[in-house]
Protein backbone atom coordinates (compact mmCIF):
# COMPACT_ATOMS: atom_id res chain seq x y z
CA UNK A 1 0.00 0.00 0.00
CA UNK A 2 2.79 2.40 0.93
CA UNK A 3 4.64 1.81 -2.33
CA UNK A 4 1.42 2.06 -4.29
CA UNK A 5 0.62 5.46 -2.79
CA UNK A 6 4.15 6.66 -3.50
CA UNK A 7 3.85 5.63 -7.15
CA UNK A 8 0.45 7.30 -7.38
CA UNK A 9 1.73 10.58 -5.92
CA UNK A 10 4.73 10.55 -8.23
CA UNK A 11 2.51 10.03 -11.26
CA UNK A 12 0.26 12.94 -10.31
CA UNK A 13 3.24 15.23 -9.79
CA UNK A 14 4.67 14.15 -13.16
CA UNK A 15 1.31 14.96 -14.74
CA UNK A 16 1.37 18.42 -13.11
CA UNK A 17 4.99 19.25 -13.88
CA UNK A 18 5.63 17.58 -17.25
CA UNK A 19 4.15 20.41 -19.35
CA UNK A 20 6.09 23.06 -17.43
CA UNK A 21 9.25 20.97 -17.78
CA UNK A 22 8.69 20.68 -21.55
CA UNK A 23 8.31 24.46 -21.83
CA UNK A 24 11.49 25.15 -19.90
CA UNK A 25 13.57 22.56 -21.76
CA UNK A 26 12.53 23.87 -25.16
CA UNK A 27 13.34 27.45 -24.17
CA UNK A 28 16.99 26.36 -24.54
CA UNK A 29 16.41 24.72 -27.92
CA UNK A 30 18.51 26.08 -30.76
CA UNK A 31 15.94 25.72 -33.52
CA UNK A 32 12.40 27.07 -33.67
CA UNK A 33 11.00 23.56 -33.45
CA UNK A 34 8.90 22.75 -30.40
CA UNK A 35 9.53 19.03 -30.81
CA UNK A 36 13.01 18.36 -32.19
CA UNK A 37 16.00 19.11 -29.99
CA UNK A 38 18.83 20.78 -31.92
CA UNK A 39 21.37 22.06 -29.46
CA UNK A 40 21.56 24.33 -26.44
CA UNK A 41 21.19 28.10 -26.68
CA UNK A 42 20.36 31.18 -24.64
CA UNK A 43 19.32 33.18 -27.69
CA UNK A 44 15.58 33.17 -26.97
CA UNK A 45 16.27 34.82 -23.65
CA UNK A 46 18.26 37.57 -25.39
CA UNK A 47 15.53 37.95 -28.02
CA UNK A 48 12.97 38.13 -25.24
CA UNK A 49 14.72 41.08 -23.64
CA UNK A 50 14.89 42.83 -27.01
CA UNK A 51 11.21 42.30 -27.82
CA UNK A 52 9.65 45.75 -27.33
CA UNK A 53 6.05 44.49 -27.14
CA UNK A 54 6.85 42.01 -24.42
CA UNK A 55 8.93 44.50 -22.45
CA UNK A 56 6.17 47.08 -22.67
CA UNK A 57 3.57 44.52 -21.57
CA UNK A 58 5.86 43.48 -18.72
CA UNK A 59 6.22 47.10 -17.65
CA UNK A 60 2.41 47.54 -17.66
CA UNK A 61 1.97 44.33 -15.69
CA UNK A 62 4.42 45.46 -13.02
CA UNK A 63 2.80 48.89 -12.67
CA UNK A 64 -0.71 47.44 -12.48
CA UNK A 65 0.34 44.72 -10.03
CA UNK A 66 2.21 47.12 -7.71
CA UNK A 67 -0.43 49.86 -7.66
CA UNK A 68 -3.37 47.49 -7.25
CA UNK A 69 -1.56 45.44 -4.61
CA UNK A 70 -0.92 48.62 -2.59
CA UNK A 71 -4.49 49.92 -2.92
CA UNK A 72 -5.91 46.45 -2.17
CA UNK A 73 -3.70 46.13 0.91
CA UNK A 74 -4.75 49.51 2.32
CA UNK A 75 -8.46 48.95 1.60
CA UNK A 76 -8.36 45.34 2.75
CA UNK A 77 -6.47 45.99 5.98
CA UNK A 78 -8.80 48.83 6.96
CA UNK A 79 -11.80 46.69 6.08
CA UNK A 80 -10.48 43.67 8.01
CA UNK A 81 -10.05 45.83 11.12
CA UNK A 82 -13.56 47.22 10.61
CA UNK A 83 -15.18 43.84 9.97
CA UNK A 84 -13.88 42.15 13.11
CA UNK A 85 -15.30 44.97 15.23
CA UNK A 86 -18.67 45.39 13.54
CA UNK A 87 -22.05 43.88 14.38
CA UNK A 88 -22.87 40.34 13.36
CA UNK A 89 -25.34 41.12 10.57
CA UNK A 90 -23.00 43.74 9.11
CA UNK A 91 -20.16 41.26 9.24
CA UNK A 92 -22.25 38.66 7.44
CA UNK A 93 -23.35 41.08 4.75
CA UNK A 94 -19.86 42.38 4.12
CA UNK A 95 -18.35 38.88 4.03
CA UNK A 96 -20.96 37.90 1.45
CA UNK A 97 -19.98 40.86 -0.74
CA UNK A 98 -16.33 39.90 -0.21
CA UNK A 99 -17.03 36.36 -1.39
CA UNK A 100 -18.91 37.49 -4.50
CA UNK A 101 -15.88 38.10 -6.75
CA UNK A 102 -14.36 34.85 -5.46
CA UNK A 103 -17.31 32.60 -6.32
CA UNK A 104 -18.44 34.38 -9.47
CA UNK A 105 -16.90 32.98 -12.66
CA UNK A 106 -14.00 35.16 -13.76
CA UNK A 107 -15.55 35.74 -17.17
CA UNK A 108 -18.70 37.19 -15.57
CA UNK A 109 -16.62 39.49 -13.35
CA UNK A 110 -14.70 40.51 -16.46
CA UNK A 111 -17.67 41.29 -18.68
CA UNK A 112 -19.62 42.97 -15.88
CA UNK A 113 -16.70 45.32 -15.26
CA UNK A 114 -16.34 45.87 -19.00
CA UNK A 115 -20.01 46.87 -19.31
CA UNK A 116 -19.62 49.11 -16.26
CA UNK A 117 -16.50 50.89 -17.56
CA UNK A 118 -17.94 51.36 -21.06
CA UNK A 119 -21.18 52.63 -19.54
CA UNK A 120 -19.35 55.10 -17.26
CA UNK A 121 -17.17 56.24 -20.13
CA UNK A 122 -20.13 56.87 -22.42
CA UNK A 123 -22.10 58.79 -19.81
CA UNK A 124 -19.56 60.55 -17.58
CA UNK A 125 -16.42 60.32 -19.68
CA UNK A 126 -14.49 58.59 -16.89
CA UNK A 127 -12.95 55.09 -16.81
CA UNK A 128 -11.64 54.98 -20.36
CA UNK A 129 -10.51 51.35 -20.81
CA UNK A 130 -6.79 51.24 -20.11
CA UNK A 131 -4.39 51.35 -17.18
CA UNK A 132 -6.89 52.94 -14.78
CA UNK A 133 -9.64 50.42 -15.43
CA UNK A 134 -7.11 47.57 -15.17
CA UNK A 135 -5.92 48.86 -11.80
CA UNK A 136 -9.51 49.22 -10.52
CA UNK A 137 -10.44 45.72 -11.71
CA UNK A 138 -7.31 44.09 -10.27
CA UNK A 139 -7.75 45.87 -6.95
CA UNK A 140 -11.32 44.57 -6.81
CA UNK A 141 -10.41 40.90 -7.16
CA UNK A 142 -7.36 41.25 -4.87
CA UNK A 143 -8.99 42.92 -1.83
CA UNK A 144 -10.85 39.79 -0.68
CA UNK A 145 -7.54 37.91 -0.44
CA UNK A 146 -6.00 40.68 1.66
CA UNK A 147 -9.00 40.59 3.99
CA UNK A 148 -8.80 36.81 4.30
CA UNK A 149 -5.11 36.91 5.21
CA UNK A 150 -5.34 39.90 7.60
CA UNK A 151 -8.47 38.85 9.52
CA UNK A 152 -6.97 35.82 11.28
CA UNK A 153 -4.10 38.01 12.50
CA UNK A 154 -6.53 40.53 13.98
CA UNK A 155 -8.38 37.72 15.74
CA UNK A 156 -5.10 36.47 17.19
CA UNK A 157 -4.14 39.96 18.33
CA UNK A 158 -4.61 41.04 21.93
CA UNK A 159 -7.04 43.95 21.74
CA UNK A 160 -6.03 45.13 25.21
CA UNK A 161 -2.64 46.29 23.93
CA UNK A 162 -4.47 48.81 21.73
CA UNK A 163 -6.48 50.05 24.71
CA UNK A 164 -3.36 50.15 26.88
CA UNK A 165 -1.57 52.34 24.34
CA UNK A 166 -4.49 54.74 24.41
CA UNK A 167 -4.55 54.76 28.23
CA UNK A 168 -0.87 55.62 28.16
CA UNK A 169 -1.62 58.69 26.11
CA UNK A 170 -1.49 57.65 22.46
CA UNK A 171 -4.21 59.06 20.25
CA UNK A 172 -6.18 56.32 18.40
CA UNK A 173 -4.35 56.80 15.10
CA UNK A 174 -0.92 56.65 16.73
CA UNK A 175 -1.96 53.66 18.81
CA UNK A 176 -3.19 51.94 15.66
CA UNK A 177 0.04 52.64 13.78
CA UNK A 178 2.36 51.73 16.65
CA UNK A 179 0.52 48.84 18.26
CA UNK A 180 -1.98 47.23 15.88
CA UNK A 181 -0.10 47.46 12.57
CA UNK A 182 3.09 45.74 13.81
CA UNK A 183 1.05 42.87 15.24
CA UNK A 184 -0.89 42.20 12.03
CA UNK A 185 2.05 42.94 9.72
CA UNK A 186 2.67 39.29 8.68
CA UNK A 187 -0.93 39.05 7.44
CA UNK A 188 -0.63 42.36 5.59
CA UNK A 189 2.57 41.30 3.83
CA UNK A 190 1.15 37.90 2.87
CA UNK A 191 -1.98 39.57 1.51
CA UNK A 192 0.11 42.01 -0.48
CA UNK A 193 2.30 39.31 -2.01
CA UNK A 194 -0.81 37.29 -2.86
CA UNK A 195 -2.42 40.31 -4.52
CA UNK A 196 0.73 40.99 -6.46
CA UNK A 197 1.01 37.45 -7.83
CA UNK A 198 -2.73 37.23 -8.57
CA UNK A 199 -2.57 40.49 -10.47
CA UNK A 200 0.48 39.39 -12.48
CA UNK A 201 -1.20 36.12 -13.40
CA UNK A 202 -4.66 37.44 -14.25
CA UNK A 203 -5.71 37.06 -17.85
CA UNK A 204 -9.48 36.71 -18.14
CA UNK A 205 -10.50 39.91 -16.35
CA UNK A 206 -7.69 42.00 -17.88
CA UNK A 207 -8.66 40.72 -21.32
CA UNK A 208 -12.11 42.30 -20.99
CA UNK A 209 -11.28 45.57 -19.22
CA UNK A 210 -7.86 46.38 -20.68
CA UNK A 211 -8.94 48.06 -23.92
CA UNK A 212 -5.83 48.30 -26.06
CA UNK A 213 -3.38 48.17 -23.14
CA UNK A 214 -1.46 44.90 -23.12
CA UNK A 215 -0.42 43.09 -19.97
CA UNK A 216 1.95 40.16 -20.04
CA UNK A 217 -0.77 37.46 -19.99
CA UNK A 218 -2.62 39.28 -22.79
CA UNK A 219 0.61 39.44 -24.81
CA UNK A 220 1.15 35.72 -24.17
CA UNK A 221 -2.40 34.97 -25.28
CA UNK A 222 -2.04 36.89 -28.52
CA UNK A 223 1.30 35.14 -29.13
CA UNK A 224 -0.29 31.72 -28.75
CA UNK A 225 -2.98 32.73 -31.27
CA UNK A 226 -0.37 33.62 -33.92
CA UNK A 227 2.89 32.05 -35.03
CA UNK A 228 4.60 30.76 -31.95
CA UNK A 229 8.17 31.66 -31.17
CA UNK A 230 10.35 30.00 -28.51
CA UNK A 231 10.61 33.42 -26.86
CA UNK A 232 7.36 32.46 -25.20
CA UNK A 233 9.10 29.42 -23.68
CA UNK A 234 11.88 31.66 -22.40
CA UNK A 235 9.27 33.98 -20.95
CA UNK A 236 7.48 31.12 -19.22
CA UNK A 237 10.72 29.89 -17.66
CA UNK A 238 11.46 33.37 -16.33
CA UNK A 239 7.93 33.66 -14.92
CA UNK A 240 8.04 30.16 -13.46
CA UNK A 241 11.29 30.86 -11.61
CA UNK A 242 9.89 34.20 -10.33
CA UNK A 243 6.72 32.60 -9.00
CA UNK A 244 8.73 29.71 -7.56
CA UNK A 245 10.94 32.11 -5.58
CA UNK A 246 7.96 34.23 -4.44
CA UNK A 247 6.10 31.14 -3.23
CA UNK A 248 9.08 29.87 -1.31
CA UNK A 249 9.38 33.28 0.35
CA UNK A 250 5.68 33.22 1.30
CA UNK A 251 5.99 29.69 2.66
CA UNK A 252 9.09 30.46 4.68
CA UNK A 253 7.32 33.49 6.14
CA UNK A 254 4.30 31.41 7.10
CA UNK A 255 6.52 28.72 8.63
CA UNK A 256 8.27 31.42 10.64
CA UNK A 257 4.94 32.88 11.78
CA UNK A 258 3.74 29.48 12.92
CA UNK A 259 6.89 28.97 14.92
CA UNK A 260 6.45 32.37 16.59
CA UNK A 261 2.79 31.78 17.44
CA UNK A 262 3.63 28.34 18.79
CA UNK B 1 -19.50 56.52 20.60
CA UNK B 2 -16.23 57.82 19.28
CA UNK B 3 -14.92 54.31 18.64
CA UNK B 4 -18.08 53.36 16.76
CA UNK B 5 -17.66 56.14 14.23
CA UNK B 6 -14.04 55.27 13.67
CA UNK B 7 -14.92 51.65 12.91
CA UNK B 8 -17.42 52.71 10.29
CA UNK B 9 -14.78 54.95 8.72
CA UNK B 10 -12.51 51.92 8.41
CA UNK B 11 -15.09 50.02 6.45
CA UNK B 12 -16.41 52.88 4.36
CA UNK B 13 -13.79 52.93 1.55
CA UNK B 14 -14.04 49.18 1.13
CA UNK B 15 -17.83 49.14 1.06
CA UNK B 16 -17.89 51.99 -1.45
CA UNK B 17 -15.27 50.28 -3.61
CA UNK B 18 -17.06 46.93 -3.64
CA UNK B 19 -20.42 48.58 -4.34
CA UNK B 20 -18.99 50.48 -7.27
CA UNK B 21 -16.92 47.66 -8.80
CA UNK B 22 -18.83 44.52 -7.82
CA UNK B 23 -22.49 45.25 -7.10
CA UNK B 24 -23.14 47.97 -9.69
CA UNK B 25 -21.50 45.97 -12.53
CA UNK B 26 -23.52 42.88 -11.62
CA UNK B 27 -26.71 44.94 -11.61
CA UNK B 28 -25.74 46.31 -15.01
CA UNK B 29 -25.46 42.72 -16.30
CA UNK B 30 -28.98 42.02 -15.08
CA UNK B 31 -30.25 45.31 -16.53
CA UNK B 32 -28.57 44.75 -19.90
CA UNK B 33 -29.94 41.21 -20.09
CA UNK B 34 -33.45 42.64 -20.16
CA UNK B 35 -33.01 45.68 -22.39
CA UNK B 36 -32.86 46.33 -26.11
CA UNK B 37 -30.14 48.53 -27.62
CA UNK B 38 -32.79 51.30 -27.64
CA UNK B 39 -33.21 50.97 -23.91
CA UNK B 40 -36.65 49.38 -23.64
CA UNK B 41 -37.52 46.32 -21.57
CA UNK B 42 -37.42 42.98 -23.37
CA UNK B 43 -37.25 39.23 -22.86
CA UNK B 44 -35.84 38.70 -26.35
CA UNK B 45 -32.20 38.46 -25.19
CA UNK B 46 -33.03 35.59 -22.87
CA UNK B 47 -35.19 33.90 -25.50
CA UNK B 48 -32.45 34.32 -28.08
CA UNK B 49 -29.87 32.95 -25.67
CA UNK B 50 -31.85 29.74 -25.20
CA UNK B 51 -31.22 29.01 -28.90
CA UNK B 52 -27.70 28.16 -27.80
CA UNK B 53 -28.90 25.39 -25.50
CA UNK B 54 -26.59 22.92 -27.28
CA UNK B 55 -23.60 25.07 -26.27
CA UNK B 56 -24.87 25.31 -22.70
CA UNK B 57 -25.40 21.57 -22.58
CA UNK B 58 -21.92 20.89 -23.95
CA UNK B 59 -20.27 23.20 -21.40
CA UNK B 60 -22.11 21.58 -18.52
CA UNK B 61 -21.21 18.08 -19.75
CA UNK B 62 -17.54 19.03 -20.24
CA UNK B 63 -17.44 20.70 -16.83
CA UNK B 64 -19.15 17.76 -15.15
CA UNK B 65 -16.82 15.17 -16.73
CA UNK B 66 -13.74 17.22 -15.82
CA UNK B 67 -15.03 17.62 -12.25
CA UNK B 68 -15.79 13.93 -11.90
CA UNK B 69 -12.35 12.87 -13.17
CA UNK B 70 -10.68 15.47 -10.94
CA UNK B 71 -12.54 13.96 -7.99
CA UNK B 72 -11.64 10.38 -8.93
CA UNK B 73 -7.92 11.09 -9.30
CA UNK B 74 -7.77 13.93 -6.75
CA UNK B 75 -9.33 12.19 -3.76
CA UNK B 76 -6.69 9.42 -3.47
CA UNK B 77 -3.98 12.04 -3.93
CA UNK B 78 -5.35 14.15 -1.06
CA UNK B 79 -5.76 11.01 1.05
CA UNK B 80 -2.19 9.82 0.42
CA UNK B 81 -0.75 13.27 1.16
CA UNK B 82 -2.65 13.42 4.45
CA UNK B 83 -1.16 10.02 5.35
CA UNK B 84 2.47 11.15 4.95
CA UNK B 85 4.58 12.57 7.77
CA UNK B 86 3.54 16.09 8.83
CA UNK B 87 6.81 17.71 7.82
CA UNK B 88 6.50 16.33 4.27
CA UNK B 89 2.87 17.36 3.93
CA UNK B 90 3.63 21.07 3.62
CA UNK B 91 6.23 20.31 0.94
CA UNK B 92 3.73 18.28 -1.08
CA UNK B 93 1.12 21.01 -0.72
CA UNK B 94 3.61 23.59 -1.96
CA UNK B 95 4.44 21.32 -4.89
CA UNK B 96 0.72 21.26 -5.71
CA UNK B 97 0.47 25.02 -5.50
CA UNK B 98 3.44 25.96 -7.65
CA UNK B 99 1.79 24.96 -10.96
CA UNK B 100 -1.35 26.77 -9.82
CA UNK B 101 0.57 30.01 -9.54
CA UNK B 102 2.29 29.62 -12.90
CA UNK B 103 0.52 31.33 -15.77
CA UNK B 104 -2.30 29.01 -16.78
CA UNK B 105 -2.07 30.31 -20.35
CA UNK B 106 1.46 28.99 -20.57
CA UNK B 107 0.55 25.66 -19.02
CA UNK B 108 -2.30 25.25 -21.49
CA UNK B 109 0.01 26.32 -24.27
CA UNK B 110 2.41 23.59 -23.16
CA UNK B 111 -0.38 21.05 -23.66
CA UNK B 112 -0.85 22.43 -27.18
CA UNK B 113 2.73 21.49 -28.00
CA UNK B 114 2.32 18.09 -26.37
CA UNK B 115 -1.00 17.13 -27.98
CA UNK B 116 -0.40 18.49 -31.50
CA UNK B 117 -0.54 16.06 -34.40
CA UNK B 118 3.23 16.37 -34.79
CA UNK B 119 3.63 16.99 -31.07
CA UNK B 120 5.61 15.26 -28.36
CA UNK B 121 3.02 12.66 -27.41
CA UNK B 122 2.55 11.51 -31.00
CA UNK B 123 6.35 11.40 -31.32
CA UNK B 124 6.44 8.95 -28.44
CA UNK B 125 3.50 6.98 -29.85
CA UNK B 126 5.06 6.65 -33.30
CA UNK B 127 8.42 5.78 -31.72
CA UNK B 128 6.80 2.67 -30.30
CA UNK B 129 5.41 1.86 -33.72
CA UNK B 130 1.82 2.88 -33.22
CA UNK B 131 -0.33 4.98 -35.49
CA UNK B 132 -0.45 8.74 -34.68
CA UNK B 133 -3.63 9.83 -32.93
CA UNK B 134 -5.47 13.06 -33.59
CA UNK B 135 -5.68 14.53 -30.09
CA UNK B 136 -5.77 18.31 -30.33
CA UNK B 137 -9.01 20.10 -31.25
CA UNK B 138 -11.14 17.32 -29.75
CA UNK B 139 -13.49 17.43 -26.75
CA UNK B 140 -11.03 15.11 -25.00
CA UNK B 141 -8.25 17.68 -25.30
CA UNK B 142 -10.48 20.40 -23.81
CA UNK B 143 -11.47 18.17 -20.88
CA UNK B 144 -7.82 17.20 -20.33
CA UNK B 145 -6.94 20.91 -20.22
CA UNK B 146 -9.62 21.49 -17.59
CA UNK B 147 -8.46 18.54 -15.48
CA UNK B 148 -4.86 19.64 -15.71
CA UNK B 149 -5.54 23.26 -14.80
CA UNK B 150 -8.02 22.68 -12.00
CA UNK B 151 -6.92 19.40 -10.38
CA UNK B 152 -5.10 21.19 -7.50
CA UNK B 153 -8.35 23.02 -6.66
CA UNK B 154 -9.90 19.60 -6.00
CA UNK B 155 -6.98 18.14 -4.05
CA UNK B 156 -6.33 21.07 -1.69
CA UNK B 157 -9.76 21.40 0.00
CA UNK B 158 -10.10 17.61 0.34
CA UNK B 159 -6.64 17.47 1.89
CA UNK B 160 -7.60 20.25 4.32
CA UNK B 161 -10.74 18.39 5.39
CA UNK B 162 -8.84 15.11 5.78
CA UNK B 163 -6.00 16.60 7.79
CA UNK B 164 -8.37 18.44 10.15
CA UNK B 165 -10.17 15.20 10.94
CA UNK B 166 -10.13 14.07 14.56
CA UNK B 167 -7.97 10.91 14.51
CA UNK B 168 -9.56 9.67 17.75
CA UNK B 169 -12.85 9.03 15.92
CA UNK B 170 -11.06 6.58 13.64
CA UNK B 171 -9.32 4.93 16.60
CA UNK B 172 -12.65 4.58 18.35
CA UNK B 173 -14.14 2.89 15.29
CA UNK B 174 -11.17 0.51 15.17
CA UNK B 175 -11.61 -0.31 18.84
CA UNK B 176 -15.25 -1.04 18.19
CA UNK B 177 -14.25 -3.54 15.52
CA UNK B 178 -14.82 -1.75 12.21
CA UNK B 179 -12.62 -2.87 9.32
CA UNK B 180 -10.69 -0.48 7.08
CA UNK B 181 -13.31 -0.32 4.34
CA UNK B 182 -16.07 0.32 6.82
CA UNK B 183 -14.06 3.05 8.54
CA UNK B 184 -13.52 4.76 5.22
CA UNK B 185 -17.15 4.47 4.16
CA UNK B 186 -18.70 5.41 7.48
CA UNK B 187 -16.22 7.91 8.93
CA UNK B 188 -13.43 9.21 6.72
CA UNK B 189 -15.46 9.88 3.58
CA UNK B 190 -18.44 11.53 5.29
CA UNK B 191 -16.12 13.75 7.32
CA UNK B 192 -14.19 14.82 4.21
CA UNK B 193 -17.38 15.62 2.31
CA UNK B 194 -17.17 19.36 3.02
CA UNK B 195 -13.78 19.36 1.28
CA UNK B 196 -15.20 17.39 -1.63
CA UNK B 197 -18.05 19.86 -1.99
CA UNK B 198 -15.79 22.90 -2.12
CA UNK B 199 -13.41 21.03 -4.43
CA UNK B 200 -16.25 20.23 -6.79
CA UNK B 201 -17.38 23.87 -6.88
CA UNK B 202 -13.84 25.14 -7.33
CA UNK B 203 -13.31 22.84 -10.33
CA UNK B 204 -16.78 23.04 -11.85
CA UNK B 205 -17.15 26.85 -11.86
CA UNK B 206 -13.96 27.66 -13.80
CA UNK B 207 -14.42 24.61 -16.08
CA UNK B 208 -17.93 25.50 -17.11
CA UNK B 209 -17.06 29.16 -17.73
CA UNK B 210 -13.67 28.89 -19.46
CA UNK B 211 -13.02 30.16 -22.94
CA UNK B 212 -9.23 30.03 -23.03
CA UNK B 213 -8.93 26.25 -22.75
CA UNK B 214 -11.54 25.61 -25.41
CA UNK B 215 -9.91 28.13 -27.74
CA UNK B 216 -6.40 26.78 -27.30
CA UNK B 217 -7.03 23.04 -27.11
CA UNK B 218 -10.31 22.93 -29.03
CA UNK B 219 -9.09 25.05 -31.91
CA UNK B 220 -12.09 27.37 -31.64
CA UNK B 221 -14.37 24.89 -33.43
CA UNK B 222 -15.97 23.43 -30.30
CA UNK B 223 -18.01 26.25 -28.74
CA UNK B 224 -18.62 26.46 -24.99
CA UNK B 225 -20.46 29.13 -22.93
CA UNK B 226 -17.27 31.09 -22.33
CA UNK B 227 -16.63 31.39 -26.07
CA UNK B 228 -20.20 32.53 -26.58
CA UNK B 229 -19.89 35.29 -23.99
CA UNK B 230 -16.49 36.35 -25.25
CA UNK B 231 -17.84 36.62 -28.82
CA UNK B 232 -20.60 38.99 -27.69
CA UNK B 233 -18.15 41.37 -26.00
CA UNK B 234 -14.87 41.22 -27.90
CA UNK B 235 -15.58 39.08 -30.95
CA UNK B 236 -17.15 39.80 -34.31
CA UNK B 237 -20.74 39.60 -33.12
CA UNK B 238 -20.63 42.51 -30.67
CA UNK B 239 -23.85 42.40 -28.65
CA UNK B 240 -23.44 43.14 -24.92
CA UNK B 241 -27.20 42.72 -24.41
CA UNK B 242 -27.19 39.10 -25.56
CA UNK B 243 -23.83 38.64 -23.82
CA UNK B 244 -25.33 39.83 -20.54
CA UNK B 245 -28.27 37.48 -20.94
CA UNK B 246 -25.89 34.54 -21.49
CA UNK B 247 -23.78 35.61 -18.50
CA UNK B 248 -26.91 35.80 -16.37
CA UNK B 249 -27.92 32.28 -17.44
CA UNK B 250 -24.39 31.06 -16.67
CA UNK B 251 -24.59 32.55 -13.18
CA UNK B 252 -27.99 30.93 -12.63
CA UNK B 253 -26.69 27.53 -13.82
CA UNK B 254 -23.80 27.80 -11.38
CA UNK B 255 -26.08 28.88 -8.54
CA UNK B 256 -28.37 25.89 -9.19
CA UNK B 257 -25.41 23.49 -9.28
CA UNK B 258 -24.02 24.91 -6.04
CA UNK B 259 -27.48 24.65 -4.48
CA UNK B 260 -27.67 20.98 -5.45
CA UNK B 261 -24.22 20.37 -3.98
CA UNK B 262 -25.15 22.03 -0.69
CA UNK B 263 -28.33 19.97 -0.59
CA UNK B 264 -26.26 16.81 -1.08
CA UNK B 265 -23.99 17.81 1.78
CA UNK B 266 -26.95 18.41 4.08
CA UNK B 267 -28.75 15.19 3.17
CA UNK B 268 -25.93 12.69 3.27
CA UNK B 269 -22.56 12.91 4.91
CA UNK B 270 -22.62 16.17 6.76
CA UNK B 271 -25.56 15.32 8.96
CA UNK B 272 -24.90 11.60 9.28
CA UNK B 273 -21.37 12.19 10.46
CA UNK B 274 -22.38 14.61 13.14
CA UNK B 275 -25.23 12.44 14.41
Amino acid sequence: MKILSKIYMTLIFIFLYAPIFVLIVFSFNNSKSRIVWSGFTFKWYFRLFENQDILYAFYNTLIIASVSAIIATVLGTAAAVGITKSKKWQKKLIMNITNLPMVNPEIVTGVSLMIFFVFMYNIFGIFKPGLITLICAHTTFCVPYVILSVMPKIKQMDYHTYEAAQDLGCNPIRAFAKVVIPQIMPGIITGMIMSFTMSIDDFVISYFVGGTVQTLPIAVYSMTRKIVSPEINALSSVLFITVFVLLIVINLRQAKDEKITK
Amino acid sequence: MKRKIKIKLNLLPYVLWMTLFVLVPLMLIIAFAFTTPEGTFTFNNIIYATKYSAVFGRSIVFGAIATLICFIIGYPMAYFISKTKIKYQSIFIMLLMIPMWTSFLLRTYAWMTILEYNGLLNKVISFFGFEKINMINTPGAIILGMIYNFLPYMILPIYTALSKMDKRVIEAAQDLGANKLKIFKKIIFPLSLSGVISGVTMVFVPSVSTFVISKMLGGGSILVIGDLIEMQFLGNSYNPYLGSAISLILMIIILICMGIMNQLEDNSGGRKATK
